[in-house]
């Protein structure tokens, strides 16, 4: 056994060496350096090969099954890939929602037919997925969506309004809850998946702090959905947007998870400076970051011991909030960091020095990480109350 | 290997769990200090330890020891720190086996410990604060060596049979494994503030043999395992006060409800449980990375444990004493000792900023 992952790892790091393109092997510096595919998609060099490469091998979703386009990697194998791209500072080939988020719960809840039809596209980066669940009067209460799907015979006819739908302007698809019966609340959830270009779908980009604008006020007008794009049973949708939902705080939680923090010493060294004895001039914030570095480094491990947990089916259900609350603040004390370490360097918004403003772009961006997915608050109620089991309020 | 604990490693847990929890609850620390124990530990569990194979987890089989790892010592140390139970299983089954591994030593002390009859002491440190400094000189003598000087917050000092010495040998800190009866060595035991002993030692000319210094590397080994050692130990003072709490937030009613229905409460108890949640990860990976010997940088390893597990567990006492409230400051409860407990060990072998400016100066800044 381990002297064939020791194989499997050799071969892999061979074929990476060999299949991923060197501009795939720079960090990341923008939103430009992520792809997330779709029908019309803007690649940069060596995008578009990596991808391909990777997705010949189903190694964009290396632990799905190989009849839907994945790879069939046990979770060894698949923790080894990870490892080794790591390690050659490979790119993510194929960012989406739809391998992150809905590819699990189609997986779970899909029929063979949706199966057969969705996940291989996914795989491939063909098809680009947006997330419609929030509503203007739906956020944290989220069950309380007033979206309706009626039942015209053949199709559903959606009518309402969704809100903060990311890149909904450029998705192709979207994964959408509706309400199917005003009677109850949970139970008359449905959860349904149609094309973006469905008449009767528009959307409106909103502004953010940021200055992006990558997400969208979603309109349905008489929007007919075929009876077959129901996903789970009718009325069932939540248990569906809940098994989704613990994949999305699964996958936001790996923000928290840059052991290292290279680019935020870098930084602190460059514009702070550092004293005769190497340390940065700065005391209180080396200490700081001395902390903030601690807590890295332990949610490094943390963050291991979660996905060793989850593969062998013995982490707890709400444990992914746990790791969505950590990780996110995470995220958000790096960004605060790494803007007290910059100084006025890094709140030029539109410089070429600044990349555009990219640090301070990127550090608002991460305001939303503690709201997006469910906020902090919503969190810490989930772990008081089913790991904790704290008496409800 | 997955970075949770294996079958057998559970094992092992539930097997240290009963013993601990049943044999040394609280209550029997508490005996220990109002009878003004002079011992602060009780033989009789340290032999019952020895029966269950626990003294020799990590002394290699071939000295007739279990031959373990760091992983399963931890496991042992936590249900210590769980119950608070007074034991010198730290500093001679962890630290002094770590110690005398590999060292000629090795077969002069491993039957004491794997008989519950030794124990041993770390003389480390010379003031107030751990800095992982080594002022005390030993010079050569003959074959062997002369040692003089003094250490302080030396647990079990007092009723040592061996003492691991830290000095300065030609420029390098080097580790002395010291007889505790060797002329010369006095240790005046105080009672610390969670009731423990820990003495000031002072060595005038002490002569030791040749095969008494047992080396650098071996004094590095010594630390990384008495640093993992005592976060393990940290981690069981921190969870056992959060369980504690947590069982008072679900009883203690006040205006007709549980306390623990309000979400101000419920919000920081799930704060303090990611907390700990994340110092336990970090003291496995420390713990798994060195026993299987995929550890790139134990030192690291050990202080982000050690700094962690101090963050994790210093919340974890002092919510656990403010959601108490009054019945939490009285003597009679037992939850004050976990506050004292904690502050003990996060002294010990350096504590967070200590490690948290180790782990800077590791990564470079
Ligand atoms: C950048 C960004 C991207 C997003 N992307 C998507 C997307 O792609 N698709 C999608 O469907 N949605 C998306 N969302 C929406 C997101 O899921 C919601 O914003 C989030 O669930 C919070 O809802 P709300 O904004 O209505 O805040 P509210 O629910 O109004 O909350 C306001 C404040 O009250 C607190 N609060 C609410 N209820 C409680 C409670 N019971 N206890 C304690 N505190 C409480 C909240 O924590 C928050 O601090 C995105 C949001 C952002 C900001």
């Amino acid at each position: 056994m381990t002297e064939d992952l020791e194989t499997f790892r050799a071969e892999t790091r061979a074929w990476l060496e060999a299949n991923c393109p060197p501009e795939m092997r720079q960090p990341v510096r923008s939103d430009k350096d992520i792809n997330w595919g779709g029908r019309n998609p803007v690649f940069q060099p060596g995008q578009k090969e990596w991808m391909d490469a990777m997705a010949g091998r189903g190694w964009t979703v290396p632990d799905w099954p190989q009849a839907y386009g994945g790879g069939g990697l046990s979770p060894a194998q698949t923790k080894i890939l990870r490892e080794e791209m790591r390690k050659l500072g490979c790119r993510n080939p194929l960012n989406s929602f739809g391998i992150s988020m809905l590819g699990p719960a189609l997986l779970k809840y899909g029929t063979e037919e949706q199966k057969r039809e969705h996940l291989p596209r996914i795989a491939r980066g063909e098809i680009r997925w947006c997330q419609g669940y929030s509503e203007p009067n739906a956020g944290s209460d989220l069950a309380g969506l007033a979206t309706s799907a009626e039942d015209k015979g053949d199709h559903f006819l959606v009518n309402g309004q969704k809100v903060w739908t990311s890149y909904a302007d450029k998705a192709d698809w979207i994964f959408c809850l509706v309400r199917t019966d005003k009677s109850t609340k949970q139970g008359g959830i449905s959860f349904l998946l149609f094309d973006m270009e469905t008449p009767g779908v528009s959307t409106r980009p909103i502004l953010l702090i940021s200055g992006y604008s990558p997400f969208c006020e979603t309109f349905f007008d008489d929007v007919k959905v075929p009876k077959g794009n129901l996903l789970g049973e009718l009325n069932k949708g939540w248990d569906v947007a809940k098994y989704l939902l613990g994949h999305e705080r699964e996958m936001i939680s790996g923000m928290g998870n840059e052991g290292g923090n290279k680019s935020l010493h870098a930084i602190a060294r460059d514009k702070v400076g550092l004293t005769e004895d190497g340390k940065l001039a700065d005391p209180l914030l080396r200490a700081q970051m001395a902390l903030f570095e601690v807590r890295t480094r332990a949610f490094g491990a943390m963050s291991e011991r979660f996905m060793d947990e989850l593969k062998a089916g013995r982490a707890h259900p709400a444990q992914p909030s746990m790791m969505k609350y950590y990780g996110t603040e995470l995220n958000k004390t790096r960004n605060e960091l790494m803007m007290a370490a910059g100084g006025s360097d890094l709140l030029e918004w539109e410089s070429d020095a600044s990349n555009g403003g990219a640090a301070a772009r990127a550090w608002l961006r991460t305001k939303a990480n503690s709201i997006e997915g469910g906020t902090s608050e919503i969190q810490l109620n989930i772990i008081a109350k089913r790991i904790l089991q704290l008496p409800g309020a | 290997m997955p970075l949770f604990l294996d079958d057998e490693q559970t094992m092992l847990r539930d097997t240290a769990r009963d013993y601990v929890s049943e044999q040394m609850p609280v209550a029997h620390m508490r005996k220990l200090r109002d009878d003004a124990n002079p011992d602060g530990f009780s033989r009789e569990h340290w032999k019952s330890f020895a029966e269950m194979g626990f003294t020799g987890i990590l002394i290699p089989e071939s000295h007739g020891g279990l031959g373990l790892g760091q992983v399963e010592a931890g496991v042992v140390l936590e249900e210590i720190g769980r119950n608070l139970a007074p034991s010198p299983f730290l500093t001679t089954a962890v630290a002094a086996v770590e110690a005398l591994k590999g060292s000629a030593q090795a077969e002069r002390w491993f039957p004491g410990i794997l008989a519950g009859e030794t124990v041993a002491a770390l003389a480390l440190d010379e003031k107030a604060k751990h800095d992982g400094k080594v002022a005390m000189e030993a010079k050569r003598s003959g074959n062997g060596f002369v040692l003089s000087g003094a250490k302080q917050f030396v647990t079990h000092g007092h009723v040592a049979d061996l003492m691991l010495v830290a000095a300065q040998l030609e420029g390098e800190a080097t580790l002395f494994a010291v007889p505790a009866d060797t002329a010369g060595v006095t240790a005046t035991p105080e009672r610390l503030t969670d009731a423990s002993l820990a003495s000031r030692v002072t060595f005038e000319d002490v002569r030791l043999d040749g095969d008494a210094a047992i080396g650098g590397d071996a004094y590095a080994r010594m630390l990384d395992a008495a640093r993992i050692g005592a976060s393990a130990e940290m981690l069981g003072v921190g969870g056992g006060a959060m369980d504690m709490t947590m069982g008072y937030l679900k009883d203690r009613k006040q205006f007709g409800v549980a306390i623990g229905s309000f979400q101000a409460l419920q919000h920081r108890a799930a704060h303090l449980y990611s907390e700990l949640e994340v110092a336990r990860a970090a003291v496995l990976k420390a713990q798994q990375d060195i026993d299987t010997g995929r550890a790139e940088n134990p030192a690291m390893l050990a202080a982000v444990a050690k700094a962690m597990t101090g963050l994790a567990t210093t919340l974890s006492v002092q919510e656990a004493i403010q959601m108490h409230g009054g019945i939490g400051m009285t003597d009679e409860h037992d939850i004050g000792f976990y506050m004292k407990r904690a502050r003990v060990l996060a002294e010990m072998f350096g504590d967070t900023n200590f490690h948290a400016d180790a782990v800077a100066k590791m990564a470079g800044f």
